[in-house]
């Protein structure tokens, strides 16, 4: 699904990420950390081809991000759900809005009853007609999980998805992010919560990737 | 036609939605296409009104022209024969008649009242000439004419007439060459509102992106919505350059020019072209602009 070899990223100055080697098979359940600043929201953003890797071959889905044109990488979003450390809504579009927005701009047909269950699965379904600034910050997270699957994609990546949330919430989340899991889907959480971590342990093999010294490594067994 | 139906297709809703109305870019684009709307219905009143009047000037005296003989009673008679000999070996006529006396009192019947005794006054006799669609050689026919019948003088109407046809010619040309550059202008601040609406909304881009939408998809919300500005603003200038063109005073004989500067029968359709023309120039031109801007962000 997502085949990193030898990538390194730089913003202009030095090199953030070097030499990172990594194959995430289909239907893994992966966590991503490492302190803050050290990559991991760049890291996703080379998965999801925001970026494109300074150095080194990056395939998605089989195809070198390189050689992919514009439409291409519209294509390619579509098979990647994304729950971003900031949420990206349109402000002024409803919740239900910004939910169903991969099907708004990618000329697909909302059913309501779909979004009435999906609203209902992150338990939104009493704000759909609110306005994301009207949300709590857990909320928004949820809603940006809804927004994530709605294309019921293959892939889902989540950066910090449990940032604002309480434990008991967070494990709500995690519960959701387990269950796609469990439906085949391929899943990569980047967090600090090694709480988060220990609990999706308990659920689901796991793997866990950290960022240190900017090279990626497979943490040991101690988490 | 087919883009303009790919504007129109129902899924278009959804991405009017998803770009932010913006107030005031909206306004200043329904403003500037009734400006230009407006400007454009009198540009074409304007070569509309020249034209008519070249196209009349040019058949009405081109094909028609006077040979004036003044010559001593006695000679009158021998002249007239000797002018109407050497139109009969005229190329380029159609048909030539001496005035009779009822028609030369009918003509100076304005000046002098209707109690002149033509008959009894010294006045020249009067050859009219219908040309045919060739014409005639004037020159030559002066050089002949002097030859043979010394009191003849051709008048032929294209001293006055040749330059103000010109006149009216170069007048349609600029009322075309104004209508091309008010297109222009419209497609230039059309392309510049949509430049601003696309820069204010960096964010909603981005966004969409993220969530997969293709460059199309982006573009037709700034398209559609300018498309149809400019459609509403060029209506709405229409109608009032349409209004203000049918108040004029009416068309008169002696007014000529000026008062003629309205549309006339079949001619009021031509401004009705101005809506769906500012619609697909606002089209055009925004479509480029966002295609050109989405394909510079990443
Ligand atoms: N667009 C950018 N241009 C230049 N530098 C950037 C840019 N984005 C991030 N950085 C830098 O890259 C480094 C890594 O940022 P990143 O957001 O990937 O960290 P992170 O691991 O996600 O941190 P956190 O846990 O706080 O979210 C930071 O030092 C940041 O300042
Ligand atoms: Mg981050």
């Amino acid at each position: 699904m997502i085949e990193l070899q030898n990538v390194a990223m730089s913003y202009g100055g030095g090199e953030l990420l070097s030499e990172m080697t990594l194959k995430l098979a289909p239907g893994s359940f992966h966590f991503l950390t490492g302190p803050s600043g050290a990559g991991k929201t760049t890291f996703l953003k080379l998965c999801y081809a925001e970026l494109m890797p300074s150095a080194g071959q990056l395939a998605l889905f089989g195809q070198d991000v390189r050689a992919m044109g514009r439409d291409d990488i519209a294509h390619l979003r579509r098979r990647i759900g994304v729950v971003h450390q900031d949420c990206q809504f349109l402000d002024h579009l409803s919740v239900a809005e910004n939910v169903v927005l991969p099907l708004t701009a990618t000329g697909r047909p909302v059913r309501e009853r779909e979004l009435a269950e999906l609203l209902g699965w992150v338990g939104l379904k009493a704000h759909a007609n609110a306005l994301p600034a009207q949300l709590s910050g857990g909320e928004r997270q949820r809603a940006a999980l809804a927004r994530a699957v709605m294309m019921s994609p293959e892939v889902i990546l989540a950066d910090e998805p449990t940032g604002n949330l309480d434990w008991d919430m967070s494990l709500r989340l995690l519960t959701l992010l387990v269950e796609l899991n469990k439906m085949g889907k391929t899943v990569l959480i980047a967090t600090h919560d090694l709480n988060l971590i220990r609990a999706a342990k308990a659920q689901v093999p796991t793997r866990v990737l950290r960022i240190a010294n900017r090279r990626l490594q497979l943490a040991g067994a101690d988490l | 036609m087919a883009r303009l139906a790919w504007l129109m297709r129902a899924d278009a809703l959804g991405s009017d939605r998803v770009v932010p109305p913006t107030g005031f870019t909206a306004r200043l684009t329904v403003l500037t296409a009734a400006a230009m709307a407006f400007l454009a219905v009198f540009a074409l009143a304007l070569s509309l009104a020249t034209g008519r009047l070249a196209d009349r000037w040019s058949q009405a005296l081109a094909r028609s022209a006077t040979i004036r003989i003044s010559a001593p009673a006695d000679q009158m008679a021998a002249q007239t024969r000797a002018v109407l000999d050497v139109l009969a070996t005229t190329p380029g006529l159609a048909s030539s008649r001496p005035l009779t006396g009822d028609e030369m009192r009918k003509l100076l019947d304005p000046w002098f009242g209707p109690d002149l005794p033509v008959d009894s006054l010294p006045l020249p006799q009067l050859i009219e000439l219908v040309e045919t669609d060739a014409g005639i050689d004037a020159e030559g026919l002066r050089l002949r004419l002097s030859v043979e019948a010394p009191g003849a003088v051709l008048d032929d109407h294209t001293r006055w007439r040749r330059p103000l046809v010109a006149a009216a010619e170069r007048l349609r040309l600029l009322g075309l060459m104004s209508l091309v550059l008010i297109g222009a202008a419209t497609a230039g601040m059309i392309t510049l509102a949509a430049q601003a609406a696309l820069a204010a909304n960096g964010q909603v881009i981005r966004v969409l992106r993220l969530v997969g939408a293709r460059d199309l998809f982006i573009a037709r919300a700034f398209v559609r919505r300018f498309t149809l500005r400019g459609f509403a603003g060029a209506a709405i200038g229409t109608a009032l350059g349409m209004l203000a063109v049918a108040l004029l005073p009416d068309t008169d004989e002696a007014g000529g020019f000026l008062t003629g500067l309205g549309f006339q029968g079949v001619a009021w359709a031509w401004p009705l072209l101005v809506p769906p023309l500012a619609a697909i120039v606002a089209f055009v031109a925004t479509r480029a602009a966002a295609l050109r801007i989405l394909r510079g962000i990443r």
